[in-house]
């Protein structure tokens, strides 16, 4: 019986179609939107100008505070303007408008990176690292990476987890790159592993991508620092509190971070660009993203320039498919339906996802019939059904009580609901306000 | 494009389980025991089942379009249960005038008076039938017989079901070895050749629907395995100590509403709890109060007494069984 | 049979009598004193519960009204100067005395000249609109037409309008108690000076993006042009990114700065019909009457039925 998390989890259709896909290089874009607040907490802070020239990594924003991140230039071209423009939130944010320089030979030539296996930093460097090649988290949360590294004296972390679960349907970033760049992954985990003092690293990986796992049972095989385990394929494991509790069977506290359990978890594609900035310089510039969708033609795997936008892959993957009525930046479970394609690429984008006509709309909300569903897939123990009445009334005192901070907005419990009621709208609702409270009385 | 893009909140996709399907699922799953009873009883199940169902339906349709002005559910498949159900709570011979009050009863005061569906505290199917009971307890206990059908039982029950009779018999100081003789023999019950409400006679048929209803997952284990296997303990206990007096759980199990209830009224979506733990609380509950009315009570039969008696704690027991929230009661290793 | 007739009315007036005692000594024993001006000035305050004031009801604000030494910055904007002048008097403090208000709505973005862009699945509230998405059409800043305003007005003071899409504020019931203000997610209902005759001049737009961008998500957009600023001759017109206001303690309602402003996103309300110049001078006298008979059969329509 292989290793998963006990309670609730959904197993949606996981329509994984471009997982044989290899990883394509995009063509470098004319020109990149590059948003300042990519991460999360506060945005940075630009310091180029207008007309100002750039190269490829020059920091063009620069962290805004410890919970930030530097953001460097993805091209070498000219800043045209500072604008605002609509991002994956629907509003409009401030970005960076550079224009590549199509003279400028560094945007195109295709750099050999060859494995480098010796770590030659020393911890504290590795960490400054992080810090300043503007690495946040690849899996979607995008939360700064020398934050969560960032562990207090006395804290006593025995392991490290690498995330290489991928559960949200049809995104495959993740499983490619594991495919791809094993080698430099396990040298990227050896690294954090240096930098944390630590002696053992667990990768987790979903029993649908097999062959990831075979190959990094192979690679590790000597390696008795670093184990491979296989997972149950279940949704939502690639959430943090998830994947200890499968991994390791120790839970996180309520309202705590793994580290409460002496855990550090870390995506895969963060691993790499760890290793990049590590052992070559390169700061956090490109990302691979899934391109995909049942009508997209040629739905693949790309590597992509942070600020492209967004219609450059579609466009290369053959264009928007007739009666296109969702695009979806992220995967079906977790990412944001987006207004338009002007949207450009940030650290999140895991894939962009471009949904049909058939399975775009929502079915309309019907009388909770009180089955209570949503209670037994709900991976944090919560009861959606509740919450979102109490959200809807305005009770949010009581919803706070109800632990209602704890959801970790997965989607389960609107995926489930046979009457297709808004579980998650309201509930996200309910936290704001919750949070607002809570903040306004501190 | 032609239409514009849609913007929602995520997740982007939906299972293909909707509450229509659900309902769809019981109906499939009474199928067997109607079948039963068109066998044992004839064209009047078949009658009494059309008249249910057609008037809760029609009650539904006029209580929603000219008294709340609401939008019109009958298509959802629940007024479709409430009538199937209903039916198989009363006796073949009903008149039908009975049958609309109970219909009217069932979606008017117990559902639609709450709010509609997923509103109702009382299994509206239950309202109806013990409204009518208490209402009509001649006609609601004279069990017609199979004679037209001259099934083996023909020359046997005349207006008693199993429990009736036991009950009675033991009232008039009969031991439970001679009630044996005239009671149907446990395979008799097992098939459903006996008399009793229009569905509930027939275990394999509900049993065959009630695996049906785990197996397309509409409801889960606990209500029914709770239920049942707390009544054969508590009525083995009694068996055990005077198998004179009391009879043996697996005839309490087999006959009567026991099966019915278990599959199809308690475990109700609406009218359950929603956590497994309440689930076990709320089946041990209902499976106390049937064998104490049928043991102690002047009714030979309670499930239905005990599965409303049940869903007036559902709300306390979804208030205090909830389930473990992630992370709870553990502390940080972090000092 | 008298027996038990007897005990029994024996026993529910011993029973009577004891609960009255009991209830006389428990309640001097927790009788709690309340200042008697409480409850007089209460009579006083309209009773609408609004909240508008900032206290949860009439009663509170009526008990911070007598235990608040200076209330001068105390006021129920239901009631307006009269009723706080009657509380003045009753409790011998001083108030403030302040010009009425009335919420005006600040967005014109109709259907037909703010079109759709997208369409919007999911709970149909601005709270949660705003907070999921930036609304159906491309403008960031204006109304969401989900009526959550509408929802929280206790007076009726609001509808939605189905062919436009947006709320709609019936100014003679309009109490100025500023729940609509409170929750809508963009800010764009005002509380504004309600004026002579309830005339006034205001921008109806609050798009901050540049004139191009503002223009083309919406036909009425102020784009920042400008010429508001330069026309008006009391410097009450302020721009700030892209957007005009203008602030009522300066403005004479003019509206000079309506007729130049080229996207039509200054509203004026309850103002008479305008006299075509070159025509009215010609005939100016002898039609003066005639105008004033337009003014009446005119402005009345418009200042029951709307503003904004």
């Amino acid at each position: 019986m292989l290793k998963t998390f006990p309670k609730g989890g959904i197993h949606p259709p996981e329509n994984k179609l471009t997982s044989s896909k290899n990883i394509k290089r995009l063509a470098v874009p004319k020109m990149v939107n590059v948003p300042i607040a990519q991460h999360i907490g506060i945005p940075a802070e630009i310091i180029v100008e207008v007309k100002e020239k750039v190269k490829i990594g020059q920091v063009i924003a620069k962290s805004g505070g410890f919970v930030s991140s530097n953001i460097h230039s993805p091209v070498a071209g000219t800043v045209t303007k500072l604008d605002k423009i609509i991002d994956t939130s629907a509003y409009k944010k401030q970005c960076i408008v550079i224009r590549t320089d199509v003279k400028d030979e560094s945007n195109f030539e295709e750099k050999e990176y060859p494995l480098k296996q010796e770590i030659e930093l020393s911890s504290k460097e590795i960490l400054q690292r992080i810090n300043e090649f503007g690495i946040v988290g690849l899996g979607g949360a995008t939360f700064p990476s020398h934050v969560k590294l960032n562990v207090k004296e006395g804290v006593k972390i025995d392991c490290l987890l690498i995330n290489g679960v991928e559960c949200e349907p049809y995104l495959t970033a993740d499983h490619r790159l594991m495919l791809e760049k094993s080698e430099e992954i396990i040298v990227g985990i050896e690294i954090l592993m240096k930098a944390l003092n630590i002696n053992k690293a667990i990768i987790g990986i979903e029993n649908n991508k097999k062959d990831a796992i075979d190959l990094f049972k192979k690679a590790t095989k000597n390696n008795s620092k670093i184990q491979v385990a296989a997972l149950q394929v279940k949704y939502p494991q690639g959430g943090e509190k998830q994947l200890v509790k499968a991994l390791l069977k120790r839970e996180v506290p309520k309202n705590g971070l793994p580290l409460d359990v002496g855990v550090i978890v870390h995506n895969v594609g963060t691993i790499f660009a760890i290793y990049e900035a590590v052992q070559y310089d390169k700061p956090l510039i490109e990302r691979v993203v899934t391109v995909t969708g049942k009508k997209i033609e040629n739905a693949s795997n790309f590597w992509v320039k942070i600020g492209t936008p967004i219609s450059d892959l579609i466009a290369e993957v053959g264009g928007m498919p007739e009666g296109t009525r969702k695009i979806v930046n992220g995967g079906p479970m977790m990412g944001k339906a987006i207004k338009n394609t002007d949207v450009p690429v940030t650290k999140g984008t895991s894939g962009i996802l471009v949904i049909a006509e058939d399975e775009a709309s929502r079915g309309e909300p019907k009388n909770c019939i009180r089955c209570g569903e949503c209670v037994y897939v709900c991976p944090m123990g919560l009861e959606p059904h509740l919450l979102m009445n109490l959200s809807e009334k305005g009770l949010f005192e009581r919803a706070s009580n109800e632990d209602i901070m704890t959801c970790i907005e997965c989607g389960s419990c609107s995926y489930v609901c046979p009457s297709d009621r808004p579980l998650l709208d309201y509930i996200r609702f309910g936290k704001n306000i919750v949070k607002k409270l809570q903040t306004s009385k501190n | 494009m032609s239409q514009p893009i849609i913007i929602s909140a995520s997740p982007h996709v939906h299972s293909e389980r909707t509450s229509k399907k659900i309902m769809y699922d019981v109906v499939i799953a009474l199928i067997p025991a109607f079948l039963v009873s068109l066998y044992v009883f004839g064209i009047n199940a078949f009658i009494v089942t059309a008249v249910a169902v057609i008037s809760c339906l029609a009650f539904e349709y006029l209580i929603q379009k000219y008294l709340l002005k609401t939008e019109i559910t009958i298509g959802d498949g629940s007024a479709l249960i409430t009538g199937i159900l209903l039916a198989f709570n009363l006796p073949s011979g009903l008149p039908i005038w009975m049958i609309i009050v109970g219909s009217l009863v069932a979606i008017g005061i117990a559902k639609l008076s709450f709010g509609g569906l997923g509103f109702n505290i009382f299994n509206p199917a239950l309202v109806g039938r013990v409204f009518l009971l208490v209402s009509f307890p001649v006609q609601m206990t004279m069990w017609p017989t199979a004679v037209e059908n001259n099934l083996s039982m023909a020359d046997g029950v005349t207006g008693a079901t199993t429990l009736g009779m036991i009950k009675e018999g033991l009232m008039f100081g009969e031991t439970m070895t001679e009630i044996a003789t005239k009671i149907p023999s446990t395979i008799d019950l097992f098939l459903g050749i006996t008399g009793g409400s229009i569905g509930e006679m027939s275990a394999i048929a509900l049993l065959i629907g009630g695996i049906y209803l785990l197996v397309r997952k509409v409801i889960s284990w606990h209500i029914p395995v709770t239920m049942l296997v707390t009544m054969a303990v508590i009525t083995g206990i009694f068996w055990v100590i005077n198998p004179e007096q009391y009879a043996n759980p697996l005839i309490h199990i087999l006959s009567g509403g026991a099966l019915l209830g278990a599959f199809f009224m308690a475990t109700d979506l609406v009218t359950s709890p929603m956590t497994k733990k309440g689930m076990v609380i709320f089946a041990v509950g209902i499976g106390v109060i049937t064998v104490v009315i049928r043991l102690f009570g002047a009714y030979p039969e309670g499930v239905s007494f005990a599965i409303l008696i049940m869903n007036a704690f559902v709300p306390l027991i979804n208030t205090y069984f909830k389930p473990r929230r992630f992370g709870a009661n553990i502390k940080s290793k972090i000092v | 049979m008298t027996d038990s007739v007897l005990y029994s009315v024996l026993l529910l007036v011993s029973l009577g009598v004891i609960a009255a005692v009991v209830l006389y000594f428990v309640s001097k024993k927790f009788y709690v004193y309340e200042n008697p001006l409480i409850g007089e000035v209460d009579e006083l305050l309209p009773g609408a519960n609004c909240a508008g004031c900032g206290s949860p009801g009439c009663r509170s604000f009526a008990e911070k009204l007598v235990n608040t030494e200076d209330i001068s910055n105390l006021f129920c904007p239901v009631g307006g100067n009269d009723v706080m002048k009657l509380v003045a008097a009753k409790l011998g403090k001083e108030v403030a005395e302040k010009d009425p208000t009335v919420a005006v709505l600040r967005c014109q973005g109709s259907c037909d000249v703010r079109p759709k862009t997208t369409e919007f699945q999911g709970p149909r509230t601005c709270a949660i609109s705003a907070m999921i998405y930036s609304g159906e059409t491309d403008c960031q800043y204006g109304c969401l037409g989900d009526g959550d305003c509408v929802k929280v007005c206790k007076f009726d003071a609001m509808y939605m309008d189905e062919t436009t899409g947006l709320p709609v504020i019936i100014t003679d019931k309009c109490t100025s108690c500023g729940a609509c203000v409170e929750e809508c997610p963009r800010d764009i209902i005002e509380m504004r000076p309600r004026n002579k005759k309830d005339l006034k001049v205001f921008v109806g737009c609050l798009n901050e993006d540049k004139g191009g961008i503002a223009k083309k998500s919406c036909a009425v957009a102020c784009i920042g042009c400008s010429k508001c600023l330069d026309i008006c001759p009391k410097e009450a017109v302020t721009i700030v990114n892209n957007l005009a206001y203008i602030d009522p303690a300066y403005c004479t309602l003019c509206r000079k700065c309506v007729d130049v402003c080229p996207t039509h996103s200054i509203i004026e309300t309850n103002f008479p019909p305008k006299k075509v110049k070159k025509v009215e001078e010609k005939v100016a006298v002898e039609k003066k009457e005639k105008v004033a008979v337009i003014k009446e059969t005119i402005v009345e329509p418009v200042n029951e039925k709307t503003d904004a």
